[in-house]
């Protein structure tokens, strides 16, 4: 029983336990439907890249993990979510695509203005979304999820004034890098692990990591113990904005257009669940940025088998709905304190058999 | 000892009617060659804000408590896609599939408020997973757009027209125009006058209000805390459903993307009718000018004809934007009073 | 059970872990008396009002309440009030939002015969409530609109119209001026004419003797005694209250008393206030010295420490630290001047739970250096080793969460972090409240130590004796002011007197 305790109290407990979940239900299914039961773990190259399942939701799964990087941030110091970060990607997306296209323009083959503009011109809106996020909750104390709420709406809108209402495509190869191969390795994949890695080592070698739990769990007594609050939760939406910014320039060289309508879509939800599957908890505090990274890739991997399930794209979100209420009803206090009232009652009846 | 001052909290309903009448003068004004002037305009603006209306209601009684519900857009696009899936593909009855979006919209609320209530969740979170799951059920209904087109008495509904004794002329052709309102308006000002008295006259309306002044004193005076915050939530998604129902008589169709957003919209009108996000204050009248405001900035835009229709909903942002800060100052103020 | 007595509690004792907050405690209250209930932070008053409310519950003893049969145990403030027992608390328990007559007939709303609320006979029942206390005030005013006092007010007339024969004022004067002081008096008084038994909890010595019949002092979760109004002049009171018994701990003050020169001005504030808390001071602190504020609670003296740290910003007047000119806007302004704050309440701003005693030590260093000189793992663990060593803290490891620990050893952790930053000048805000007797004496010898290394302190206590042994000056605060310095002759009594201010010392 004990035992059972220490395991289960682990920290990344939650997010390595449903992994592997998924991927029983990944061996299992390939395993009835008559494929080789392991498939999912193979690994090829085909025409010079890596080629297989595993492969496929790293790459896809990368994105994700880049928002749930900043969202664990702004769980942590403020105890909401940013409910914004799809939409801010696609607005990132539709400024990076309008400036490398030129205004007005719907399709181009050349570009613009040079690339690193685009690129960094993109990621800076998605640092003043966050800046704007960041001020309505740090310095105007109003609920994060009302103040992202605003560009939750207005951001797509934004991105197709921008874009002229057209879904701008820039068919140009060094664009397509960031959503295509860096050698043989996705680059998605290579974008995500520098972001985690820069954040990671940003967290051990700075006091960031301390300041931002300090705050998350006392506000007050870290304003006593001399930290700006206010600063620190809004440097935490504006890294969050950032992380919305470069998964947009990925989502959008993937598919080398700006559609405001699709980029980023539900992916709010996907990012607030990876930090909930992390082992995180919603309500603010300590964070573990390793448990929200498996919890993205998890994510992904539930999204991969479902379609692969024959689930399609728009019904998926039923079934991570349905997990976000089961991780967040098994995280509340209410349902942990009958939870233990059972286990007590249980305890009580076992010790009235016994006697 | 009658004169009564005028708080903060009036202040800021005087500003959204006086902001709604500046808005539509200037729109008469600029627009009178296109016709804004008539009063089929203002018509307009309701027939095609019913639904919000009745969504804008039930989203007040939430906020009313503190919480707040984003789950109404999806409710309201399942809603749909039953009726129409229900109507042209099973060849339903109209009645029933109305009553059973009702009743669906109940059940939706039930397991909303007791996660938010007895379960002590973050309303946001809960709506949140509410606003996927509604969406993803449309799409298990049907993927694909449904038009009604079939079911005679629904048709019926939709096209019927009531006409008003006043305010008709003659347009450019010398056709008299009789100005008319259609059936959702009828339903959206009934559950409008239903929501206020209950809000003013029962005692249902006032501890919405009790638990969102203060939720620790609403127990102490013996208010039962988390079943009223249950019926809230039930009462947003019915009220929801009903909503669903007008939306569904305007747009005649069912897709997987419709209303989107539109939870946004709602909240807009309660937040710029006065309605604090942090609960206790509001009313639905407030509202009411809330959704007024909306449909006048959509029209407005429409009329322009040259605009994009997503300046409409960046306008809705920023008002939304502006009344948040406005609540914000205003708390800080008050703080600093005392 | 004499017929003019509405409550007796026997015996009442509650243990929270490790502490025992009320044994064997005894309380009378009679029909249409107003009884004091008195006794400083943590003598066990509000532990015993939750334990007759409902809010905690009480291990042994016995309540009674007149026309009831048999001993009462109340589960929830509703169920006290069903049994006539009803409670105001210093914070308004009504909400702000609503209408007065709403906040006064919530709840049990008169209803038409259609089942809706009846407005109109609501409001003239209030009104005429109102009228019988003498406020004539417009009941459909929104609560918000009217002054504390008011609201304090129609907090008690729906705790009276609910025909209540106990009636529990918890602190209702905290908030309020003298003219709205003058205004509740006059309505307990006509409540008393009317049979209510009236506890009245309260800090301010000067109220009780101007509506108190009779007073109860607890002490330290005991009680120390019940005396009519007139055997118990204020000094006793106070003396009463602090407790005389001078414990066992060896006298550890040095006899000189050390001279302090001008030059050696390190703090020097004129004229410092925060609005609401604290009307304007002046306070002169020099190198090495250790100056005690005193007062009793509510009196102002964390406040005034808050003001000079930041914490609560400054509004008027100006701080001289070292002789020179400086603006504090925030806590880490003061930290960078030298300063330190130990607050009095541990839980809400002290202590980070979550965290490791390691990371709550370092925390306020770590602030000081700014985010990108972090500490090395190194330095933390030496950090924190030491200071562990140091205070005697005791804890698993120093990677244990520090809300783990008792509450003795989470003050010494929070002492621990700012000693580790190394101040000038140090705040001690009760540091010693809820700590054993052996932790207290070590604080003390702390501060000593401290002050003569050259660093200036403010200890803030409300145990007279341990100031004594601490503090070369002593300022003096009553009521959101600060009234008096006393330098010389420190005793007990001379404190106790200034304490309790003018006029009654027959």
């Amino acid at each position: 029983m004990s035992k059972v305790k220490k395991i289960t109290g682990m920290a990344l407990f939650l997010p390595v336990f449903c992994m592997v979940l998924v991927m029983a239900v990944n061996i299992l299914y390939d395993a009835v439907s008559g494929n080789f039961a392991f498939s999912f773990f193979a690994i090829s190259i085909r025409n010079g890249v890596l080629y297989g399942r595993l492969i496929d939701i790293l790459n896809r799964g990368s994105e994700i993990a880049i928002l749930a990087i900043g969202m664990t941030l702004v769980v942590s110091a403020s105890a909401g979510t940013d409910i914004s970060v799809g939409s801010v990607m696609s607005l990132a997306a539709s400024f990076c695509c309008m400036l490398l296209a030129g205004y007005g323009v719907s399709s181009t083959n050349d570009l613009a203005v040079p690339l690193i503009v685009g690129v960094l011109g993109g990621i800076l809106m998605g640092c003043l979304c966050g800046a704007f996020n960041g001020f309505l909750v740090a310095y105007l104390n109003v609920q994060p999820m009302v103040a992202t709420l605003i560009l939750f709406s207005a951001a797509r809108a934004v991105g197709l004034l921008l874009c002229n209402n057209l879904i701008v495509y820039v068919r140009n190869d060094s664009f397509k890098f960031f959503g295509g191969y860096a050698g043989f390795i996705p680059t998605p994949i290579v974008i995500a692990a520098v972001c985690v890695a820069i954040m990671m080592v940003l967290l051990k070698k700075t006091a960031l990591g301390l300041y931002i739990q300090s705050v998350g769990i006392n506000k007050r007594a870290s304003r006593i113990a001399g930290l700006n609050s206010e600063k620190i939760i809004f440097v935490c939406y504006v890294v969050c904005g950032l992380a919305a910014g470069i998964a947009g320039i990925v989502a959008s060289s993937r598919i080398s257009s700006a559609d405001s309508n699709n980029i980023g879509l539900n992916y709010e939800l996907d990012a607030i669940l990876a930090v909930a599957l992390g082992g995180n908890s919603l309500g603010g505090g300590k964070f573990n940025l390793a448990g929200s990274i498996i919890g993205a890739y998890t994510i992904q991997a539930i999204t991969t088998t479902l379609y692969a399930l024959g689930v399609s794209s728009d019904v998926a979100p039923v079934y991570k709905a349905i997990i976000v209420i089961i991780i967040v009803t098994i995280q509340a206090p209410p349902f942990k304190a009958y939870v233990k009232r059972m286990s007590a009652k249980r305890a009580l009846a076992k010790g009235g058999a016994a006697a | 000892m009658k004169n009564k001052k005028i708080n903060s909290n009036t202040l800021l309903l005087l500003i959204t009617i006086a902001l709604f009448v500046v808005m539509y003068v200037v729109g008469c004004i600029i627009y009178s060659s296109k016709g804004f002037t008539h009063l089929q305009t203002f018509l307009n603006i309701l027939i095609n804000n019913a639904g919000l209306l009745c969504v804008a209601c039930g989203m007040t009684c939430v906020m009313l408590t503190g919480g707040i519900d984003i789950s109404v857009g999806s409710l309201i696009a399942m809603d749909c896609m039953l009726l129409a899936v229900g109507m042209e593909q099973w060849g339903m009855n109209a009645v029933v599939l109305c009553m059973i979006v009702l009743l669906i919209g109940v059940v939706f609320g039930l397991v909303q408020g007791f996660c938010v209530g007895y379960l002590e969740i973050q309303p946001f979170i809960v709506t949140m997973a509410g606003m996927f799951f509604a969406r993803g059920m449309t799409a298990v209904i049907c993927t694909d757009q449904v038009s009604i087109s079939q079911n005679a008495f629904f048709v019926g509904l939709a096209n019927a027209k009531i006409q008003i004794p006043f305010g008709a002329y003659t347009n450019s052709k010398g056709v008299l125009q009789i100005p008319f309102i259609r059936i959702p308006v009828v339903i959206a000002l009934v559950v409008l006058l239903a929501v206020f008295l209950m809000l003013r006259y029962t005692k249902f309306g006032r501890s919405l209000y009790a638990v969102g002044g203060n939720e620790q004193s609403a127990t102490m005076m013996g208010l039962d805390v988390k079943m009223t915050k249950l019926k809230a939530y039930v009462l947003s998604s019915f009220l929801c459903s009903i909503g669903g129902i007008c939306f569904c008589l305007n747009t005649m169709s069912g897709s997987v993307r419709q209303a989107l957003g539109l939870e946004m919209d709602a909240i807009a009108s309660s937040v710029i009718g006065g309605t604090l996000l942090t609960g206790g204050v509001g009313n639905v009248i407030g509202s009411f000018f809330g959704v007024l405001i909306n449909g006048t900035i959509s029209t407005l835009v429409k009329t322009n004809g040259k605009l994009l229709s997503s300046w409409s909903s960046i306008a809705v942002a920023v008002l939304l934007c502006f009344f948040i800060v406005l609540q914000s100052v205003f708390a800080k103020i008050k703080d600093s009073k005392k | 059970m004499d017929n003019n007595i509405v409550l007796t509690m026997r015996g009442i004792t509650m243990t929270f872990p490790g502490v025992k907050a009320l044994d064997n405690v005894d309380f009378t209250l009679r029909k249409g008396e107003i009884h004091a209930l008195m006794g400083e932070n943590g003598a066990g008053k509000s532990t015993l009002i939750k334990c007759l409310t409902g809010i905690n519950a009480f291990e042994a003893g016995e309540i009674h309440v007149d026309g009831i049969d048999g001993p009462v145990v109340n589960h929830s403030t509703l169920d006290a009030q069903k049994k006539g027992i009803s409670t105001v608390y210093q914070e308004v328990n009504l909400c702000p939002n609503l209408s007065v007559a709403e906040n006064l007939f919530i709840g049990r709303e008169p209803k038409t015969k259609l089942g809706t609320i009846d407005w109109k006979t609501m409001v003239k029942k209030s009104e005429k409530i109102m009228a019988d206390l003498d406020m004539n005030i417009d009941v459909t005013q929104n609560l918000e609109e009217y002054s504390l006092a008011l609201q304090q007010m129609i907090a008690i007339a729906r705790a009276v119209d609910m025909d209540c024969k106990v009636l529990i004022l918890d602190e209702p004067t905290s908030s309020l001026d003298d003219n709205e002081v003058a205004k509740l008096f006059k309505l307990m008084n006509q409540l008393k004419e009317k049979g209510v038994g009236i506890v009245f909890v309260t800090h301010f010595l000067e109220q009780v003797y101007a509506v108190c019949d009779r007073i109860t002092v607890l002490r330290n979760g005991q009680l120390v005694g019940e005396y009519p109004i007139a055997d118990l002049p204020r000094v006793k009171l106070v003396a009463a209250m602090m407790g005389k018994d001078f414990d066992d701990l060896a006298s550890i003050k040095s006899d000189e008393s050390p001279v302090f020169s001008d030059e050696d001005i390190l703090i020097d504030a004129k004229g410092l206030s925060h609005k609401g808390t604290i009307k304007p001071f002046d306070l002169q602190i020099h190198r090495g010295e250790v100056v005690g504020l005193t007062g009793l609670l509510g009196s102002g003296r964390s406040e005034l420490a808050r003001v000079i740290y930041g914490a609560d910003k400054n509004q008027t007047g100006t701080l001289r630290v070292n002789g020179e000119e400086v603006k504090i806007n925030a806590p880490i302004d003061a930290m960078n001047l030298g300063m330190g704050l130990l607050p009095d309440d541990r839980k809400a701003e002290g202590i980070i739970g979550d965290l490791s005693v390691r990371e709550n030590i370092i925390l306020a260093l770590q602030a000081k250096r700014g985010m990108f000189r972090l500490l090395s793992m190194k330095e933390q663990t030496e950090l924190a080793d030491k200071y562990i060593e140091m205070l005697q803290i005791k804890t698993a490891s120093r990677e244990t969460l520090i809300k783990q620990l008792s509450g003795g050893n989470q003050q010494k952790v929070i002492l621990g972090r700012w000693l580790a930053t190394d101040p000038d000048f140090l705040i001690l805000d009760e540091p010693t409240r809820g700590i054993d007797i052996g932790t207290k004496t070590e604080i003390q010898k702390l501060v000593l130590k401290l002050a003569k290394e050259g660093k200036s302190l403010i200890f803030i206590s409300s145990e007279i004796e341990e100031m004594l042994r601490t503090c070369t000056k002593m300022a003096v605060l009553r009521d959101g002011a600060k009234v008096g310095e006393i330098t010389e002759s420190l005793t007990q009594e001379s404190v106790m007197k200034a304490i309790a201010g003018g006029g009654g010392n027959e």
